[in-house]
């Protein structure tokens, strides 16, 4: 089994979300940088893939440098070597030519990453890799299972899931509970550091681009209702804000 | 100029997201001068599709090859392409959705074409055509310009409100020639909660947390919703243990929804929650903690025990 699992390099969930430069860029000052939450699920499990039936996985990543500290960390969760597209990943259109790039040719029997990621949120990047590979493309997968050069697939479907059974290779986009996050072991930590980290420049090129950004306009005061008076709500709901 | 609307079907009714994506197509259409055609895909009735005129479509195309009753994201993604390419569509727009995104994303790819999601408000076009969307799962906004011919949106939900006049739309059937490898990833079955709208549509949400002290305190919380016609959904803790299915899960890794009504009840509000509910017009948070953080992001707030509050809204709800 040959896994290739994108990861990319996000702001830690609990962040605050600023811009700079008369709100054309993020403002990163003091935030702390960390793989992709959804991409850590389908790192796991390609991990425990791996375990189970032997292989190799290796990490990719679009970015600069400062995201090594991100690969390094997923070397030292279970993967094998990494590569890094020197890029800053502007557009999923551009990431998705970069991982394609890469993919094309190499061999992988699954190529996973997460859903989506959780500072751009667009989701479309598997679905364009799929599609440039000429081969299936499924997310959001919440569970996989191999047999041989078969996958068993669950995918989350409003309110539900569906069951899918498709033939390798396949793009994955991944969330929970397709596995347990993995922690890194010390002697994780140690070897990674020895681990390959191949770094190559970009190609294609970006089809979008960002004028400016903007955060959401305050909110206003919360309206406390006594416990003891609560029905009030409901005529508040009805008359005042008239959303039932 | 020609755009294309993709109005995904569920068991033979268009989504009330996809009607949302119709009516936005139809302003757009207005904006750029042209045509607004819709192609469904699946099965349908001609009835059900002509409905989609009250919306703004100026034509529906309909692929209702037997083939294409499972919704399958590769044949889906082909036949929308050949859509695209037949119609010479030059805006794409789907609505956000777990099949709509997967089929969004190949689209994109086949066509080169640069594409946009989480899409808040109608393009602007001063200056090239550039779109506002949700970034950081609703905590920023992006203005993005799309720089290609061909340009993909994916419209957040509620991110405008349709008004319908009597206008009916022509249906005409649309053969695609999808290719046998795209049926090679079979959906060999499908789970999925009867009764309820699925949550990301949902217009009325009541949600619970830890709060709840466990998955056999629900009752209160599912009368609510029931009375009020409301889904249900939890935090991730509650789906962590497995109080409540996954599927429920709202928040920042889990189902972002944009409801008119999101009620949280025994929920702290911890920032990846916030995350998957800050597009809610009103929040209402009931809490016995009144420094709970969620107090900061709401409208409306109790704070009191859930077990003696949630009964008395219900009562309230069905008093009317």
């Amino acid at each position: 089994m040959k896994i290739l699992v994108c990861i990319s390099s996000v702001p830690d969930t609990t962040a605050k979300i600023g811009f700079t430069d008369n709100d054309t860029a993020f403002d990163s000052n003091g935030v702390t940088y960390i793989i992709g939450p959804y991409d850590d699920y389908a790192l796991a499990r390609a991990v425990e893939l791996k375990e189970q039936s032997g292989g190799t996985v290796t990490v990719l990543n679009v970015g600069t440098a400062s995201s090594d500290p991100q690969i390094r960390k997923a070397l030292a969760i279970g993967a094998d070597d990494a590569i890094r597209v020197n890029a800053e990943p502007t557009d999923s259109y551009f990431v998705a030519e970069q991982i394609a790039h890469i993919a094309k040719d190499a061999g992988y029997d699954l190529i996973m990453m997460g859903r989506e990621t959780t500072d751009y949120n667009s989701g479309v990047v598997h679905g364009i890799v799929g599609e440039l590979l000429g081969i299936p493309s499924l997310s959001p997968v919440m569970e996989l299972t191999i047999d041989g050069d078969k996958a068993n697939i669950s995918r989350e479907i409003e309110g539900g899931k569906e069951k899918i059974e498709a033939t390798l290779p396949l793009v994955l986009g991944c969330q929970e509970p397709i596995a347990e996050w993995k922690i890194a072991s010390m002697r994780g930590i140690m070897s990674a550091r020895k681990k390959p980290l191949n770094v190559v420049e970009p190609v294609g090129e970006t089809l979008t681009s960002i004028s400016s950004y903007s955060l959401p306009p305050a909110k206003g005061a919360c309206k406390m209702i006594p416990a003891e008076e609560a029905e009030k709500l409901i005529e508040l709901l009805r008359t005042e804000a008239k959303v039932i | 100029m020609s755009i294309l609307v993709f109005a995904e079907l569920a068991d033979g009714v268009v989504k009330k997201t996809s009607l949302e994506a119709v009516y936005y197509g139809a302003k757009v259409a207005e904006m750029l001068g042209g045509t607004n055609t819709v192609i469904a895909i699946g099965n349908a009735s001609e009835t059900e599709l002509a409905k989609l005129g009250n919306y703004g479509a100026t034509k529906v195309l309909h692929a209702g090859d037997s083939k294409l009753e499972s919704a399958n994201i590769m044949a889906y993604s082909e036949v929308l392409t050949a859509a695209a390419k037949s119609t010479g569509a030059t805006v794409i727009i789907t609505a956000k959705s777990s099949l709509a995104d997967a089929v969004t994303a190949r689209t994109a790819g086949a066509l080169k074409a640069g594409v946009v999601g989480n899409v808040t408000e109608l393009p602007k076009l001063d200056n090239g055509f550039s779109v506002t969307r949700s970034i950081f799962t609703g905590k920023a906004f992006a203005e993005t310009t799309i720089n290609t011919d061909i340009k993909v949106l994916a419209l957040k939900k509620n991110a405008i409100t349709p008004v319908t006049s009597d206008s009916a739309a022509p249906v005409e059937a649309f053969q695609a020639d999808v290719n046998d490898t795209a049926f090679g990833a079979k959906i060999t079955e499908t789970l999925k909660a009867t009764g309820t709208v699925p949550l990301p549509e949902a217009d009325l949400v009541v949600s619970g947390g830890r709060g709840m002290k466990g998955p056999e305190n629900w009752q209160p919380l599912l009368d609510l919703a029931e009375a009020l016609g409301a889904t249900t959904a939890c935090s991730k803790p509650v789906s962590d243990l497995d109080w409540r299915p996954h599927h429920e899960h709202v928040g920042q890794t889990g189902v972002k929804v944009s409801p008119n009504l999101y009620i949280a009840c025994g929920i702290s509000g911890a920032i990846q929650h916030l995350a998957g509910v800050n597009s809610s017009k009103v929040i209402v948070v009931i809490n016995t903690d009144p420094e709970a953080p969620f107090f900061k992001a709401a409208d409306y707030g109790i704070v009191g025990d859930v077990f003696d509050v949630l009964p008395k809204l219900t009562a309230a709800v069905k008093a009317g």
